[in-house]
């Protein structure tokens, strides 16, 4: 038997090596992860990847030009769709709802649209786009993605107004300058870098989602601009790639995930600067 | 995490009554056009969710009528007789997302400890800041790396399993089964890495807020480290850690793209985790497009449907959880 502070001091050294360890474990599969993406990516990397478009079953060439390219107007849709809307929601929420009932109501359900699974946004757009047009679409892929970044650019709009002090609205309109201007004169630009920050990384958590596409914008093996047919996006290729059987189709998707990665590790370091430059000014 | 509860009341109500009397007419009727589109994309965003909630309805209503409740108890899926049940797969999402949460939730409450309390300051950041890029990796990824990397890895260690933990008395037959690497397990592993910056963030969050006074009186009394966390952040933080935790279930009951790769995708229900399985989005996400009649399209979206509304749920109790952490009683010095 060990005595009562004997044993006190074992427990705490045990979780005091515990805790470590659990950020260790964290780390560990970060850094796993991040290793195979590059290290698999970059061996499969090469040039004909952005020059021809996805090869059909039973070739050895590279390519997927379609997917790159369909996966930026998918995006380039869905932030013309979202941000508009997230923007001026969150607007209405901070400058005009304030703490009523209604805005609080708003923000609820913002927030619960904020974490609902991105497959029930992708049945949603399934249901009131594809199902009536009878096709698969890359509009309606679109805008299953706009609504992934609608929630988190109404919160962080609203949210980031709220910070804008009060005293610089009062002095404009002290001005005689009318509500609509001082929102787009004063209070947007006080809290611009904190509003860009927010659609970045909605932006982020758009440009790797795969299950609302899967049935939107669904596949196309070939390049195609028109947003009323089905579209070649990374996600979904990546997908079909990494599930098929051909050597050449694994590696393929291997360096989508690696260009995926770039691209979304880029965009959190960019969100993060613009935060940081934002907060250090104030 | 509310930020807007500081200032909104006062300028949100004080602006917004003060301008018109002010403003020249052309701008009176901007202000009233550029109020009236806030307002109604407000409206619009309060009403997606109601509106994806009744067209996933709207979309499952023949499923619904043809096999009503007894859908959710029916284990039979099979498309050439047009039989659907969602059992085995309400039970796949539901195992693998209890695994995940089993193992995620020590790991963060360990992590978000060690940043509050533990690790020098030089480290709390970036530390911080890696845990939450396990975040910013996208679900398709960890379904790669998953299925290529880690299954066969684990395939290396599920005979020493077998050996081990499946012959234990009561839990054994868990832990029996062929080494393949895939399966439920797998699942929950790659699941509890997937939800472990979402608990981790809200967690270390909370602990930071508990009032220092506490912690010091603690301190002062001679509790060591791990006495402090358990008797004093903990009970202090518990509601919002509670909230936390439902968060990241609601978060692993939804994942998608990830659970299709490593799962094994098998409609049945197994007394062994090493079996596969399948969960609730792999089978939409694998089925959707080869649904041929109505009625298997209209089932796989009325899976999507109770998904939907397990998710809810958790939703609304975390939600309710973190809300009484913030109203709780505030402890002063």
């Amino acid at each position: 038997m060990i005595g009562l502070y004997a044993r006190r001091k074992l427990v705490d050294r045990i979780s005091r090596v515990l805790m470590p360890f659990a950020a260790f474990i964290g780390l560990f599969f970060l850094a796993w992860i991040l290793w195979i993406s590059f290290s698999h990516g970059l061996s499969a990397l090469r040039w004909d990847l952005f020059v021809n478009d996805t090869p059909p079953p039973g070739t050895d060439s590279y390519g997927m030009r379609n997917a790159f390219v369909g996966s930026l107007i998918l995006i380039g849709m869905a932030m013309l769709l979202g941000i508009p809307v997230g923007l001026l929601a969150g607007t209405w929420l901070a400058e005009y709802g304030g703490q009523r009932r209604l805005a609080r109501g708003v923000r609820f359900l913002n927030d619960i649209m904020l974490s609902a699974p991105s497959i029930e946004i992708g049945l949603f757009a399934y249901a009131i786009l594809v199902d009536p047009l009878k096709h698969f679409s890359a509009i309606s892929g679109s805008v299953a993605l706009a609504m992934l970044m609608i929630p988190i650019v109404t919160r962080t709009t609203d949210e980031m107004l709220a910070l804008v002090h009060a005293d610089m609205r009062e002095s404009a309109v002290a001005l005689g300058a009318p509500m609509w201007k001082v929102i787009s004169k004063i209070t947007w630009k006080a809290a611009r870098n904190g509003i860009l920050t927010g659609i970045l990384i909605a932006l982020a958590r758009i440009s790797g989602e795969t299950a609302p596409l899967l049935f939107t914008a669904l596949n196309n093996q070939y390049f195609s601009l028109d947003p009323l047919r089905p579209m070649a996006n990374l996600p979904v290729v990546i997908f079909q790639f990494a599930m098929s059987p051909y050597a050449n189709w694994q590696k393929m998707a291997w360096a989508g995930v690696l260009i995926a990665i770039c691209f979304i590790l880029l965009l959190s370091i960019v969100s993060r600067l613009v935060l940081n430059r934002g907060t250090a000014k104030s | 995490m509310n930020v807007s509860g500081i200032s909104a009341p006062e300028s949100g109500g004080l602006v917004a009554n003060a301008s018109p009397a002010i403003a020249r007419p052309n701008g009176r009727a901007m202000d009233f056009c550029f109020r009236h589109l806030a307002g109604g994309m407000a409206a619009l965003v309060g009403l997606l969710l109601i509106a994806t909630l009744a067209a996933i309805a709207w979309d499952s209503r023949l499923s619904i009528h043809t096999f009503g409740f007894g859908f959710l108890w029916s284990s039979e899926w099979n498309p050439v007789t047009g039989q659907f049940g969602a059992l085995s797969f309400l039970v796949g999402t539901l195992v693998s997302s209890a695994i995940a949460m089993l193992l995620a939730t020590p790991v963060s409450f360990g992590i978000a400890i060690f940043i509050s309390e533990l690790a020098p300051r030089r480290l709390k950041q970036p530390i911080s800041s890696a845990v939450e890029l396990l975040a910013a990796i996208p679900s398709i990824v960890y379904g790669l790396w998953g299925l290529l990397v880690f299954a066969p890895a684990f395939a290396q260690v599920e005979p020493w399993i077998n050996d081990h933990l499946g012959t234990l008395p009561g839990i054994g037959p868990l832990f029996q089964g062929p080494p393949m690497g895939i399966g439920m397990l797998t699942a929950g592993i790659v699941l509890a890495i997937m939800v472990l910056p979402f608990i981790t963030a809200i967690m270390r969050d909370v602990f930071i807020m508990t009032p220092a006074a506490l912690k010091e009186s603690a301190y002062g009394l001679g509790c060591t480290t791990w006495e402090v966390s358990r008797r004093i952040i903990l009970p202090y933080t518990r509601s919002a850690v509670t909230g936390g935790i439902f968060l990241g279930l609601g978060r692993a009951l939804g994942e998608t793209m990830a659970i299709t790769f490593v799962i094994g995708n098998s409609n049945t229900i197994s007394a062994s985790l090493l079996m596969p399985g399948a969960s609730i989005p792999s089978v939409i996400a694998n089925e959707f497009t080869e649904a041929t009649t109505p009625l298997y399209l209209s089932s796989l979206i009325y899976l999507g449907l109770v998904l939907f509304g397990i998710t809810l749920l958790v939703r609304l109790l975390a939600a309710w959880m973190l809300h009484s952490m913030k109203r709780g009683t505030p402890l002063r010095p």
